[in-house]
């Protein structure tokens, strides 16, 4: 259905006692964190009333969003940057992102067929991504030798950590994304079937889709987000910043809210509760089942093949994961430009650093107990252990974090790390 | 190039809208309307389309698919931007307020597709009409189903008139500010409960 217009920020402007705030969602389970605020109170307790709109694309997130259809939305990590520069070919509209909805809950899923090939090859389960797509190289080349099709693999949105995970696992074990395999999008409820009916060998999907294509028996997780960059973002709560400027208190109860549905979502005691309340058709609907093992990280690699809890497979909240880290946009940026997307601008660093608000997650949170870290950026991947870090408590705690190829991202050398994977700036 | 040479391409898994929206376009001259309602091997009907504008709706989730193939422009011939004009964001908001979203081939003229553009929005805010009337004759089937019944148990349990007991269900409802059919649902479902 259409939504008509007056129900975004006109309403939101109605009362100061509760205000409504659109928000537009896809059925994910990452979604869990607006789901948690709406139904257990915490919008409630910062007087808002939140109405989640469900939507089936991100182009429609995308639009919706930038046309103050949703005050705010359930956004790939790297959208509000794109809006922020026109990237893409579409309006440019000034996005920010003060609240991360959560780390890593990505997965890389190969066809077992394809999966069976690159066992054939000495591939198993228990490897590294990087010994993964060393197998898998081998294979691309011998496709390539015999004059077969190139590989077809999925991700959910060109703007998207999946795309970028995806491109960055190929290119390190020397595939070109662009020319040695056909990258191509898939809505996520598409996947499994695609999989399944051979139209894709793979995909890069967030939660269910990937268990779901285990559980048929036709993929086979390849390697997780958390194990291609542990503690890696994936969702963000993105808006316009006109929005931002002109209802400050709303944004900041919003998040107050957010912070707090994280927490309650990240305690295991709430498992099944919470589980229960995705697998409604009104979210994402599935069985309880497969939103628990994916919410804990109990995800069955490949079907009959015992696996134990992934450790960070999906984070809510532990290690800071709600604070937007502005290496993180900057690290998006870097794969935008090192893929085409976008040309590289050394004026662009400043605007999409804006783009990631620690300075409002900051204001929002300050009358809370909530513990902040001094620093706005980090060295993405230089924690190799928990690692104690200068905070507001001084008890805070990150990482391990890190790309699996043990690459630094230095938030404030760009260039060089551009450099430093081959790309001219 | 003329008007009615502009090929234009309808995506939409809805039938019936599908053609009320290229009945339009034809009305209005344009005679090279392709309409995809099968999404299986999208790519290839559209690269056999070969389409100047695209139109989907936009509960359709493959418009993702879509703006990944026109960022890809060695797939799709020639690389295709969303709507008339980047920063007409007036156009893109009634296309998105009728359930629409246009893809327009770079490098044709704002002017010449604008009309069909908002040929395609009013067509598609016709069909949103329409469904709504549906809704609400559907709807009003169901009340009359409903008010009946409570009638009947009304006539049956206090031994009155149909008329009495519409009545009854009448002033029930404007004491209670609420639908009459509401009422009749509330009195239907209780004697369920009570046997």
């Amino acid at each position: 259905m259409t939504l008509s217009r007056p129900t975004a920020a006109e309403t939101s402007a109605q009362s100061d006692e509760t205000a409504t705030l659109t928000i537009g969602f896809i059925p994910l389970v990452d979604c869990a964190i607006l789901v948690a605020a709406a139904e257990k109170g915490f919008a409630e307790a910062e007087g808002l009333q939140l109405a989640l709109v469900r939507e089936t694309s991100w182009a429609n997130i995308r639009d919706r969003a930038m046309l103050g259809h949703f005050d705010a939305a359930q956004m790939l990590a790297p959208l509000p940057i794109a809006s922020t520069l026109g990237a893409g070919g579409h309006l440019q509209v000034p996005m920010v992102a003060p609240f991360s909805l959560g780390l890593g809950g990505n997965a890389i899923t190969l066809s077992e067929q394809l999966w069976s090939a690159l066992e054939a090859d000495g591939a198993e389960l228990s490897d590294g991504p990087e010994k993964t797509v060393g197998h898998l190289a081998r294979h691309v080349a011998r496709r390539k030798a015999e004059g077969r099709d190139p590989l077809t693999l999925a991700t959910v949105y060109p703007f998207s950590g999946h795309n970028y995970e995806l491109r960055y696992w190929l290119a390190s074990g020397g595939i070109d994304p662009d020319r040695d395999v056909r990258l191509v999008v898939l809505p996520p409820p598409f996947m499994v079937d695609a999989l399944a009916e051979g139209q894709v060998d793979g995909f890069c999907v967030g939660e269910p889709w990937n268990s779901l294509a285990v559980e048929k028996g036709v993929g086979v997780i390849a390697a997780t987000k958390s194990a291609l960059w542990r503690q890696g973002p994936d969702k963000v709560l993105g808006l316009r910043r006109r929005f931002a400027e002109e209802h400050p208190e709303r944004l900041e109860a919003l998040i107050r809210a957010l912070y707090r549905a994280a927490r309650w979502a990240s305690d295991p005691g709430h498992l099944d509760e919470l589980a229960g309340l995705l697998s409604r058709p009104a979210y994402v609907g599935g069985s309880p089942a497969v939103m628990q093992a994916a919410l804990s990280g109990r995800i069955t690699r490949r079907k009959g093949v015992a696996s134990g809890e992934i450790p960070d497979f999906l984070v809510f909240h532990a290690h800071a994961a709600n604070f937007p880290w502005q290496s993180h946009a900057l690290w998006f940026y870097s794969q935008m430009v090192r893929w085409g997307q976008v040309p590289y601008r050394s004026e662009d660093l400043a605007r999409v650093r804006q783009v990631y608000r620690p300075d409002i997650y900051r204001a929002a949170l300050k009358s809370t107990d909530a513990d902040l870290p001094n620093a706005s950026a980090k060295v993405e991947g230089a924690l190799k252990t928990p690692t104690p870090v200068a905070s507001r408590s001084g008890r805070m705690v990150l990482g391990p974090d890190g790309f699996f190829d043990g690459r630094l991202f230095d938030p404030d050398d760009v260039e060089g790390y551009l450099r430093s994977i081959g790309v001219e700036v | 190039m003329s008007d009615a040479s502009l090929r234009i391409l309808v995506i939409d898994d809805n039938a019936v809208r599908a053609s009320i929206i290229e009945d339009g376009l034809r009305e209005a001259g344009l005679s090279d309307v392709t309409v995809i309602i099968e999404m299986r091997g999208l790519l290839r009907q559209i690269v056999e389309a070969d389409p100047d504008v695209v139109f989907i709706d936009l509960e359709n989730p493959n418009r993702d698919v879509l703006e990944q193939m026109f960022q890809v422009s060695r797939t799709v011939r020639r690389p295709v931007a969303m709507f008339v004009d980047r920063s007409d964001a007036a156009s893109i908001e009634a296309a998105i307020d009728a359930g629409v979203s246009a893809y327009v081939v770079d490098g044709l003229r704002k002017e010449r597709v604008k009309p069909i553009l908002d040929m395609a929005i009013s067509r598609f805010n016709a069909f949103n009409r329409l469904r709504d009337e549906l809704e609400h004759a559907k709807q009003a089937l169901e009340d009359r189903k409903v008010i009946d019944k409570a009638k009947g148990i009304l006539m049956k349990t206090r031994g009155i008139g149909e008329e009495e007991a519409y009545a009854l269900l009448r002033k029930t409802a404007m004491n209670e500010s609420r639908r009459v059919a509401d009422i009749a649902q509330g009195l239907v479902t209780a004697s369920k409960l009570l046997g």
